[in-house]
C-alpha cells in the first residue's frame, strides 16, 4: 500500500507538471461540449420548400400560403414542373420539392382522389424522414380544415376520428443536447481513464524508465494500481466537472442518483482502463498504442449510440455491442440522468461491467506480465 | 560471491551469449570488456533480473536471479546503459522517489552519496532531462545507489564521456568498492580493461579469459616487438603476409609484431625485410604485451 502511495504521489507530480494536462482537463471538455452540443444536434432549424404549383387553384394557392406562414418553411413557388426543381435540389437551395398536379382542386371537388408529390433531398435520411413527417402533417391539417369549410355539415366526421396526441416522455421538449451532452461525457471521461492512462504506460517502456523501474522490488501489484488510480481519479473529477457545465450551461436534469451514476463510472472505468492497459502491453511506442486506439476507440463508439439509437441497428450490431463497454455507459448515463432510473434499473448493465472489469484487468495483467 | 555458471541466451537466431561461466568475488571492482554487441548488456541484464537464461544459472550470494529474483532486486543497484530516470522530474524527485521505493528516507544513505550527489546538487530543482550528460550520469549513479545495494551493476557508464570525466567516474568507482560493494561495471573502451581488480573479455557472446590485469598480460603466449618504419601500412602488410608471422597489428604510431616461435631471429628478419620494400629504417625494440594485445590475439582464436 505504501509503494502504491508513492507511485501515485510521483504520477500526479508528473501530471500536473506536463503543461498540457490541466487545460486538456479543464479546457478541452468545456470546449467539446459548448461546440459539440451545439453543433451536432439534429434539430431541423429550416426546410427550404419549392413548390410547384401546376394547379393554381384557390385550393393550392390557401395551401402555399399555409406553409409560408409557417416559420420554418421557406417557401418558393415555381408555376410548372421542369429541370429547375431537379437543378434545386441538387445545388441544395431546396430541401423537399413539393408538386401541386393539375386539376387537383378540381378533382377533389368531384370526390375523386388527387395526390400531391412531395419529393426530399435524403442525403441526410434522417432530416428528411423529419421532413417528411413535419410537412405531411401540415398538408392534412390544411386538408381537414379545407373540407370542414367546404362542408360543414360533414364536420362531424373529423370527430370520430381517433387521434394521436404524442407525448414525448422523459424529453418532453425533444431536447437534442439533453440527449446529447450524456454522450458527449461519455467520450470525455473514457479519453481521460483509459486513453491517458495507456499512453502514460507505454511512454514509461518508449522512454526506458521502466528499465529502472523493473530492477527496484516494485511489484505489478503495486505499479499497475498506482498507475491506473490517478486517472481514475481524474477521470471521475472530469465527470463532475462536466456535468456542472452540462447542468449551468444546458440545463440537463439529473433525475437519477449521482451516487448510483459515479458508482457505475467507477466500474466502468475499471473496465475501459483493462482494454487500455491491455493495448499498452500490445505496443512498444506511444505511436503503435494510438494506431490501435483509434481504431477501437471509433469503432465502439460509432456502434455505442452516440449519434443513433443502438435500437435502430442491425441485429449483428447489437450482438457486437454486448462487448461494447461504451454502449453500457451510454445507455445508463441516459437512463440516470433523463429518466431517473435506480439501481435495480440498471442492475444488469452494472452485473455486465463487474463481469468486463475483472475479465479486462486479469487479461491485462496477464498480458503485462509476458511483455515485460 | 557472483556466479555465473553455463549461461546461454538467444534472440530468435541471433545467440548473445554461450556457456557464459564467471566468478566474481565480494567487494570486487570487475570490469567486463567487449566490442559492441558482444553480448555485455545481456549478460548484465540476466544479473539484474531482468532477463532469464535460457540455459545455465546465476546464483548473486546464494540467490537464484530467476527464483529469487525479488530478494536479488534488494540487493542490486543497475544502471542501464541510457539514462533511465524521469526527464520530467527535477533531480531531487528522482532521488527522492528510488529512496522511498526501497523504503529508505533521503538521509539514510546520503553518506554514501555525497560525493558523487555533491557535484550535482546546484542543479537539484532542474528537471533531470535537462541535465549535461556527464551530470545525469552522476545522478543516475545517486539513484542506483541510494539503497546501499550490495552489487552495483553499471552498462557502459564512460561511454560517450570525455577522457578527463571517464578517470574522474572510475576514482568514484574505487570509492563505491571501498564502502564495502561489489562494482561490476562494462565498457568498449580497451583503455579501461585494467582498471578493474579483475577484467574478463567477451567476444560475440563468448567468454575469452577472466583474470587480473598481470594475468592477461602474461597469458599472451608469443614474444613481442614494436617496430616502426617510414610508412607503417606497407611495413604491416608485408609483415603480414609472412608464414612466420602470428600476430601484427597497429598500435598507436608502431606495430606490434609477433612472431610464431620464440626462437626466432627477429633482427636478421627484419633487417632483410629493408630491403624488400621502401620502408625505410625498421626499429624495434622488445616490449611487453598489453591487454589490447592480449585480447586482440584471443578475439582472432
Amino acid at each position: 500500500m505504501r509503494t502504491i502511495l508513492i507511485i501515485i504521489k510521483k504520477e500526479f507530480l508528473q501530471i500536473f507538471r506536463n503543461h498540457m494536462m490541466l487545460p486538456m482537463i479543464f479546457i478541452i471538455p468545456l470546449v467539446q461540449m459548448l461546440i459539440l452540443v451545439y453543433a451536432a444536434t439534429m434539430e431541423i432549424k429550416r426546410i427550404d420548400l419549392l413548390v410547384i404549383d401546376r394547379d393554381n387553384s384557390q385550393y393550392s394557392r390557401g395551401l402555399i400560403s399555409k406553409l409560408s406562414g409557417m416559420k420554418i418553411y421557406r417557401v418558393a413557388v415555381i408555376p410548372t414542373a421542369g429541370k429547375e426543381a431537379e437543378a434545386r435540389l441538387l445545388d441544395n437551395s431546396a430541401d423537399a420539392v413539393l408538386e401541386i398536379p393539375p386539376d387537383c382542386e378540381r378533382l377533389l371537388m368531384q370526390r375523386q382522389n388527387s395526390s400531391v408529390q412531395l419529393r426530399m433531398d435524403a442525403v441526410n435520411g434522417m432530416a428528411a424522414g423529419i421532413i417528411n413527417q413535419y410537412t405531411s402533417l401540415t398538408i392534412n391539417n390544411y386538408h381537414k380544415k379545407w373540407l370542414a369549410s367546404l362542408m360543414p355539415g360533414n364536420a362531424g366526421d373529423g370527430l370520430r376520428q381517433i387521434r394521436v396526441i404524442p407525448r414525448y416522455w422523459y424529453n418532453p421538449g425533444l431536447n437534442y443536447k439533453h440527449y446529447m451532452l450524456p454522450g458527449i461525457l461519455v467520450i470525455l471521461v473514457t479519453i481521460m481513464g483509459m486513453f491517458l492512462s495507456a499512453i502514460n504506460l507505454v511512454r514509461e517502456k518508449e522512454m526506458g524508465t521502466i528499465e529502472q523501474i523493473n530492477v527496484t522490488p516494485i511489484r505489478r501489484i503495486h505499479f499497475i494500481p498506482g498507475k491506473l488510480i490517478p486517472f481514475w481519479i481524474i477521470a471521475l473529477a472530469e465527470l463532475s466537472f462536466g456535468l456542472t457545465i452540462g447542468w449551468l450551461f444546458f440545463r440537463v436534469p439529473v433525475r437519477g442518483s449521482l451516487l448510483l451514476l459515479f458508482g457505475f463510472t467507477s466500474v466502468y472505468l475499471l473496465a475501459v482502463m483493462g482494454i487500455g492497459l491491455f493495448l499498452a502491453a500490445l505496443s512498444r511506442t506511444q505511436q503503435q498504442l494510438m494506431f490501435m486506439y483509434f481504431f477501437f476507440m471509433l469503432t465502439f463508439l460509432l456502434m455505442s449510440g452516440l449519434f443513433t439509437p443502438v435500437e435502430s441497428m442491425p441485429q449483428w450490431a447489437q450482438t457486437i455491442n454486448h462487448i461494447n463497454p461504451f454502449a453500457y455507459f451510454m445507455r445508463v448515463i441516459r437512463m440516470i440522468l433523463l429518466k431517473g432510473s435506480g439501481f435495480r434499473d440498471i442492475l444488469p448493465e452494472f452485473v455486465s461491467m463487474t463481469i468486463y472489469a475483472v475479465a479486462a484487468l486479469t487479461l491485462a495483467v496477464w498480458r503485462y506480465r509476458k511483455t515485460i | 560471491m557472483i556466479r555465473i555458471a553455463d549461461v546461454t541466451k538467444s534472440f530468435g537466431e541471433n545467440k548473445a551469449l554461450s556457456e557464459v561461466s564467471l566468478d566474481i568475488l565480494d567487494e570486487e571492482l570487475f570490469v567486463l570488456i567487449g566490442p559492441d554487441g558482444a553480448g555485455k548488456s545481456t549478460l548484465f541484464r540476466i544479473l539484474v533480473t531482468l532477463l532469464l537464461p535460457d540455459k545455465g544459472h546465476v546464483l548473486i550470494k546464494g540467490l537464484d536471479v530467476v527464483k529469487d529474483f525479488w530478494k536479488i532486486r534488494k540487493i542490486m543497484g543497475y544502471m542501464p546503459g541510457t539514462f533511465s530516470l524521469y526527464p520530467d522530474l527535477t533531480v531531487e524527485e528522482n532521488l527522492a522517489f528510488y529512496a522511498r521505493i526501497f523504503g529508505m528516507s533521503l538521509g539514510e544513505n546520503y553518506p554514501l552519496i555525497r560525493e558523487v550527489y555533491e557535484q550535482i546538487e546546484p542543479f537539484k530543482n532542474r528537471p533531470a532531462g535537462k541535465l549535461s550528460g556527464g551530470m545525469k550520469q552522476k545522478l543516475a549513479l545517486s539513484c542506483a545507489l541510494i539503497h546501499r545495494p550490495e552489487v552495483l551493476v553499471l552498462d557502459e557508464p564512460t561511454t560517450g564521456v570525455d577522457a578527463a570525466s571517464r578517470k574522474e567516474f572510475w576514482q568514484m568507482l574505487k570509492k563505491i568498492q571501498r564502502e564495502g560493494i561489489t562494482v561490476i561495471v562494462s565498457t568498449a573502451y580497451m583503455d579501461e580493461a585494467s582498471r578493474g581488480d579483475r577484467t574478463c573479455f567477451l567476444h560475440k557472446g563468448k567468454l575469452l579469459k577472466a583474470g587480473t590485469p598481470e594475468e592477461i598480460r602474461e597469458s599472451y603466449p608469443f614474444p613481442l616487438y614494436a617496430c616502426r618504419s617510414k610508412d607503417n601500412f606497407a611495413l604491416l602488410k608485408a609483415l603480414r603476409n609472412e608464414p612466420s608471422t602470428a600476430s601484427a597489428m597497429l598500435y598507436g604510431k608502431t606495430i606490434h609484431y609477433s612472431p610464431a616461435r620464440n626462437d626466432f631471429s627477429v633482427g636478421t628478419f627484419l633487417s632483410d625485410l629493408e630491403g624488400t620494400g621502401n620502408y625505410g629504417p625498421i626499429e624495434y625494440r622488445k616490449t611487453t604485451p598489453s591487454m589490447e594485445d592480449s585480447f586482440a590475439f584471443l578475439s582472432k582464436q
